[in-house]
């Protein structure tokens, strides 16, 4: 939380100490009115008492109180944008570094954590701020104040007091104790819930053809009681809170009459008129002694939460970014679309298998280079390693003859045209979306309709509504994995890139739409150099060069004929795929 | 199927904001009836709740009385001091005095009435009745006559004594006419004790204690009254919910499947959790607030005004100023607050885009872009933030100014009162209460309502979700099919299909027969209707004409769970839930012996992975976990294996596996479709080759139908889908 707070620049500490300034003076105009207060028992009290004493004190009074609501507008208003512009602040340098982190670091935390992190978990601490400091800074400042302004009075009253505030810290310290360890369990108990019914929900179709309702049901009950359960007593537990809270405040009120009373009663006749608004003061300056306490038992409730949050920012902000930026942004040589892996290995940090092992092969100026193997057998992480997802472990990889790590990445990424296996699309049109970033040449609407063409998706993009102009949500919900893959390729295209690199991207197209596009495509990109990985057989067999890959090594290397006759894998899953016939149909 | 259609995902975090019901008073008057069975509770606590209020109100009364009582302990008792006054100041002008003195003054003897008295004391004597005589009040008496000058006086069963009278008669003698009260108080304190016993306020403790222990009681009573009630709202809404949760948990079951097309899971899920939650939460809190607010409300008002009208006027109209301006800055505010969500529901979506599809930004050079949007919509928000912030903040110290402005409306006013004798000051103290116990159930209802808009929205999702249309009753089909005697033919004659909100159908005028222990295939591109099929087969939707008959009796006449019972599906979604390996088999089938989960594992080779777990079959399977999406489709289709139906469907069962785990599960599959009548579905052509017949779809209708080398004999669609994966 306090590393957090090293994000407040001067102006920001400054604007906290003038909230303290104003905060004081605030509650000096607090406790000035109890004063008034007893001015104004007092003159209503003594017989022959002037109206005009009284008016005059009970307007110092309502001044006192008015000044207090002013400070406290303002004090509101520096404190909204204090922690307004700190969440905006911090949320940004959040967002930024999340985008800088390598796609192996985003992995570990998972995109979904990052999300909430940069979204609730900011939202935490803006409220600890908004709502934190302000009761943090005046809750002692009162506490303090109240207690020296009644210490003197009368050593019974003092006493009351503090065993009162005793009493409620103590309950609030207790029932804490006891249902915090348990709200955990609640939440265990609804996340179950809720991956009960998700299971009931994306199972339903199997939940109905094995007639499984009832066992499902059952299921169900059993977490829902667990639940129920758990509630109940938590919330019974709490439920005492709130009447021994009242009970304890009217409690003292009445004691500290009665014994005031008691005092009274002994009193010299010349103290008790004294001694009576004292009486009247105390309890008012007790009740606010009892509120800071109360008030600073609630930040301690906030605090924790806050800073959970609070480590989970830092956790990213702290997170290394193991890729470093290179420095060349400009061609060196004559050499264009030319991508050579040298003896690379990968393992991720901390693992001890490499998820490949000593790859070395060279794809040329318009090459298409494939790569297959069963699931598993890394040759998605092989190719992600050429816009940098990942570096290296040990080897290189050169892009027209110079390691990809001696690139600045902006200028190394324009080079590339890639297309993921999970097709990602963005709130906007179908245009925005095909357009997308920055790359060397400039998209023009010709060019992105030519690739939307090459792309295979042109038929359906003129289908909807606004055509090119249509809306895709976000995540491509409003239409079909087929449709955002190709989109997706369509966006590859219109960078006009040097090399392509498809990660499984053909995956949801039928086949005859595969091969449609892929004759296309390579009419269309005829000097760019590809590297796609595959699961059909059919989608690689025209390669010029296919590498097998099995458990992270290669196992064969050739053309589809050459590995028909080298390579055993190769071989095996071709037949899975094919049958003998057709292979020897060939 | 339809993926077309599918809507955008709404929203339903933690921060959405306070959503308004579309009929607030329907949604209300449905969720206190559906509360009826918890009724005698729901009454009981709201009893409680009215009579924790009225003690609340009762209390400020009696605290007024005992403040009446301290009180009365601070006034000196006038009456008294004037009668001892006057008697005292008669008494030494009287004739019997000034006989005494005489008779002193002429003494012979140096006792008088046993007392023993002086020259020098008679000397002091005379000069003090010189100087009286001169109108002087310098009054100097020895103590010795003192002691004899005057009779003992009893005032309120106290006796005074001579010399205490003198006493008195010495210090009244030194104030002047005109002395300030606090001047005859000090006074008073240098009194002989008697005197003072007479002349000091008295404060009758007896009653202090009285009022303390009463008040005592109340407050007791009081926190026991709030405890039960909060206790029993408790109960209440707890056992409501999870009464709401189970009967969404039976409803899930009851709906039509395509219910679940149109509705995304999220939704539904939110209804289970955040939707029961919000009315278990507010329910538990708004209804007894609500309740005991206007109680307090009420209440206050009338004891104000039965105490005293001007300061019930006063007050309320001191209280009224403030809440009216208050409200119209909580209304601005709230204005903010939508505006808050809604920029924090676009930031959201904005990182959720950019986090997930970070990859793309990446290698697309899309930061700038997307940093671009990213701070616009920071900005927005933070501008909402400061606003909705700084306008909520302002509640608290405007409450309390509201309290002070009151508190000294009220002072002031009461002092005119107790100054014109009107009331006592303990009036005054009671409307400090009041008028704190006035503001806060104000502010109190306002909250409250505004929580109940939540309750009602809520409820209004969860009962539009319950009462959402079922599954058509079929307690009247009688007949019944026996899975251990069906022979396996299954004929579609003529079936024409729409999905709700489509306009072309699906299905149209299909029309094939399967043969007893035959391996039927369909294939077809994307959205040609295959699944379709299926779901028709298995009556997960009712078909809109046409028959589909299973050993010549119409699926129409028979139930679903009858139906069920015929067939073993799997699935191309691999559905395991959480759960033991040997639990994700077995299911929901009763009596399944170790032996035979063992040997069905065998069958489709997954016994020897299974056994290299740490916990072998009673390893449990949890989401992302080590078992991959191959073992997870092997592992349905030992599910399938143990149901052992006579019909089978596999709807790509295999496109989640890599090929070579592929013939694996074939190998399984084609274990598992011995005997059976079964029906494939397969984007690979490979998979099907060897069916009995292949019904080729297109746009919902067969186009083709016959063997793998009859259709590529006819160099047809089939033939041409079957090419197409060569070609490059």
């Amino acid at each position: 939380m306090i590393k957090l707070l090293k994000n407040f620049n001067k102006k920001e500490w400054l604007m906290v100490l003038v909230i303290f300034i104003l905060i004081y003076m605030q509650v000096w105009l607090d406790l000035k009115m109890p004063d008034y207060m007893s001015k104004i028992t007092v003159l209503v009290q003594t017989e022959g008492s002037k109206m005009s004493d009284i008016l005059l004190n009970g307007g110092y009074m309502l001044l006192c109180a008015f000044g207090s609501l002013v400070l406290a507008i303002i004090v509101g208003y520096i404190i909204s944008r204090l922690s307004a512009n700190f969440s905006m602040k911090v949320r940004r340098k959040l967002f930024n570094k999340v985008e800088d982190l390598s796609i192996g670091e985003i992995k570990s935390f998972s995109t979904s954590s990052l999300i909430t992190r940069t979204t609730n978990d900011i939202t935490q601490i803006e409220m600890l701020i908004g709502m934190g400091l302000q009761l943090l800074l005046k809750a002692p400042i009162t506490a303090v104040w109240a207690i020296t302004k009644i210490l003197n009075k009368s050593w019974q009253w003092s006493t009351i007091t503090a065993l009162a505030v005793v009493i409620l810290l103590s309950v609030i310290a207790i029932l804490t104790a006891i249902v915090i360890p348990k709200f955990k369990i609640v939440q265990r108990l609804i996340d179950k819930i809720n991956g009960v019914t998700r299971e009931s929900l994306n199972g339903i179709r199997v939940v109905r053809a094995f007639n499984a309702e009832n066992y499902s049901e059952n299921k169900f009950e059993e977490v829902n009681n667990k639940l129920t359960k758990q509630q109940l007593f938590n919330q019974k537990t709490f439920a005492i809170m709130s009447p021994i809270m009242y009970l304890v405040l009217h409690t003292l009120t009445l004691a500290i009459y009665f014994i005031g009373a008691h005092l009274i009663k002994e009193a010299l006749m010349v103290d008790k008129l004294v001694l009576f608004g004292d009486m009247v003061v105390f309890s008012s300056y007790a009740m606010q002694v009892i509120m800071s306490f109360l008030m600073l038992a609630m930040i301690f409730m906030m605090i924790p939460r806050a800073s959970i949050s609070a480590k989970r920012i830092n956790e990213v902000l702290d997170t290394e970014n193991s890729i470093k930026d290179g420095t060349i942004d400009k061609d060196l040589n004559e050499l264009k679309g030319v991508v050579e892996f040298k003896n690379v290995s990968f393992k991720y940090p901390d693992a001890e298998e490499y998820v490949i092992e000593n790859i070395s092969f060279k794809a040329n100026k318009g090459e298409t280079v494939a790569f297959i193997g069963s699931t598993g057998s890394g040759k998605s992480t092989l190719i992600n390693l050429v816009p940098r997802f990942y570096d290296v472990t040990e080897g290189e990889i050169l892009i027209d003859g110079i390691n990809i790590k001696e690139y600045k990445q902006e200028y190394l990424n324009n080079k590339i045209g890639y297309v993921p296996q999970k097709a990602v699309m963005f709130n906007g049109t179908v245009k925005e979306n095909v357009s997308y970033g920055k790359s060397s040449k400039e998209k023009t609407n010709e060019t992105i309709e030519k690739a939307i063409e090459v792309a295979q998706a042109k038929d359906f993009v003129l289908k909807m509504d606004d055509k090119y102009d249509s809306h895709i949500a976000s995540g491509g919900t409003n239409i079909s994995g087929g449709q955002k893959q190709r989109l997706a390729i369509a966006r590859a295209i219109a960078r006009n890139p040097e090399i392509y690199i498809f990660d499984d991207s053909f995956s949801a197209l039928d086949y005859k739409t595969d091969s449609v596009l892929r004759r296309e495509l390579k009419k269309y990109t005829k000097d760019a150099t590809s590297l796609i990985v595959a699961q059909r057989i059919g989608t690689i067999m025209n390669a010029d060069k296919i590498l097998v890959l099995d458990n992270g090594k290669c196992v064969g290397m050739g053309t589809h004929k050459e590995l028909l006759k080298t390579c055993d894998v190769y071989k095996e899953i071709a037949l899975s795929q094919f049958g003998k016939e057709e292979l020897d149909h060939e | 199927m339809n993926n077309e259609n599918k809507t955008p995902k709404k929203h339903h975090g933690p921060n959405r904001p306070v959503e308004k019901a579309k009929d607030f008073k329907g949604s209300i008057k449905r969720l206190v009836s559906e509360l009826k069975s918890f009724k005698v509770l729901i009454v009981v606590s709201l009893i409680l709740a009215i009579l924790g209020a009225i003690l609340s109100i009762l209390a400020p009364d009696k605290l007024s009385d005992l403040t009446d009582s301290i009180s009365k302990g601070l006034v000196v008792d006038t009456k008294n001091l004037e009668e001892l006054t006057k008697i005292t100041t008669e008494n030494l002008q009287s004739d019997k005095t000034k006989q005494r003195v005489n008779e002193i003054i002429n003494l012979k003897e140096t006792t008088y009435n046993n007392v023993t008295i002086t020259e020098n004391d008679k000397l002091v004597l005379l000069e003090t009745l010189n100087n009286l005589s001169q109108n002087k009040m310098k009054i100097k008496i020895p103590d010795s006559i003192s002691k004899v000058i005057f009779d003992e006086i009893i005032i309120d069963n106290t006796k005074i004594s001579s010399s205490d009278q003198v006493e008195f008669l010495k210090i009244i003698s030194t104030l002047k006419k005109d002395a300030k009260p606090e001047e005859i108080y000090s006074k008073i304190d240098e009194m002989p004790e008697s005197v003072r016993k007479v002349v000091e306020p008295f404060m009758d403790m007896k009653e202090i204690k009285n009022i303390a222990i009463f008040l005592i009681t109340l407050y007791l009573l009081s926190a026991l009254f709030t405890f039960i009630q909060s206790l029993a709202m408790t109960d209440v809404a707890n056992k409501f919910a999870r009464k709401l949760r189970s009967r969404i948990s039976k409803k899930i079951n009851k709906l039509p499947l395509k219910y679940f097309d149109k509705h995304q899971s999220g939704d539904i899920l939110s209804r289970v959790t955040n939707d029961v939650d919000t009315i278990a939460q507010t329910m538990n809190h708004s209804l007894a607030t609500l309740v005991s607010s206007v109680t307090l409300f009420i209440g206050t008002i009338i004891m104000m005004f039965v105490t005293n009208y001007i300061m019930a006027i006063t007050a309320i109209v001191s209280s009224l100023i403030g809440f009216i301006f208050m409200g119209k800055v909580l209304s601005k505010s709230q204005k903010y607050f939508v505006l808050r969500q809604k920029h924090l529901g676009d930031l959201n979506g904005h990182i959720e885009e950019v986090y997930s599809g970070l990859n793309v930004v990446k290698v697309y050079n899309g930061k700038e872009e997307a940093n671009k949007k990213f701070d616009e919509l920071n900005k927005n928000l933070c501008l909402a933030n400061r606003k909705s912030q700084f306008l909520s903040g302002l509640m608290m110290p405007m409450m309390g100014f509201i309290g002070n402005l009151g508190y000294v409306a009220v002072c002031i006013v009461g002092a005119l009162l107790v100054m014109n004798d009107h009331i006592t000051f303990g009036v005054i103290v009671a409307f400090i209460t009041y008028v704190r116990l006035f503001t806060s159930p104000l502010s109190q209802i306002a909250q409250a309502l505004n929580t109940l808009q939540s309750t009602a929205a809520a409820s209004e999702r969860v009962f539009e979700f319950l009462d959402e249309e079922e599954l058509e009753d079929e307690t009247h089909i009688k007949t019944y099919l026996n899975k251990d005697e069906v022979e396996g033919n299954i004929e579609f004659d003529n079936v024409t299909f729409t999905y709700d909100g489509n306009e072309a159908p699906t299905i149209k005028g299909f029309s094939a027969k399967a043969l007893k222990g035959q391996k039927i295939a369909i294939v077809g591109p994307t959205g040609a209707g295959k699944t379709t099929m299926v779901n028709l087969l298995m009556k997960f939707y009712n078909i809109n004409s046409g028959d589909i008959k299973i050993d010549g009796i119409s699926t129409k006449e028979l139930t679903r769970e009858n139906i069920h019972e015929l067939f073993t599906m799997v699935l191309q979604d691999t559905w395991v839930f959480e759960g033991t390996i040997k639990e994700n088999i077995i299911y929901n089938r009763e009596n399944v012996s170790d032996e035979k989960v063992k040997e069905v594992c065998k069958t489709v080779g997954l016994d020897h992975f299974i056994r290299t777990l740490p916990n072998g079959y009673n390893s449990n399977i949890k989401e992302n976990d080590s078992i991959s999406a191959g073992q997870r489709q092997l592992l349905t289709i030992a599910r399938g294996m143990i149901e052992d139906a006579p019909f089978l469907i596999l709807d790509e069962a295999t496109s989640n596996v890599d090929t070579r785990t592929e013939e694996l599960v074939q190998k399984a599959m084609d274990k598992l479709t011995e005997g059976r009548t079964s029906f494939i579905i397969a984007h690979r052509l490979s998979t099907i080759k060897n069916a009995d017949l292949i019904l080729v779809m297109k746009d919902g209708n067969i186009i083709e139908q016959g063997n793998h080398n009859e259709l590529l004999d006819k160099n047809g669609f089939y033939a041409e889908l079957y090419n197409s994966q060569f070609e490059l």
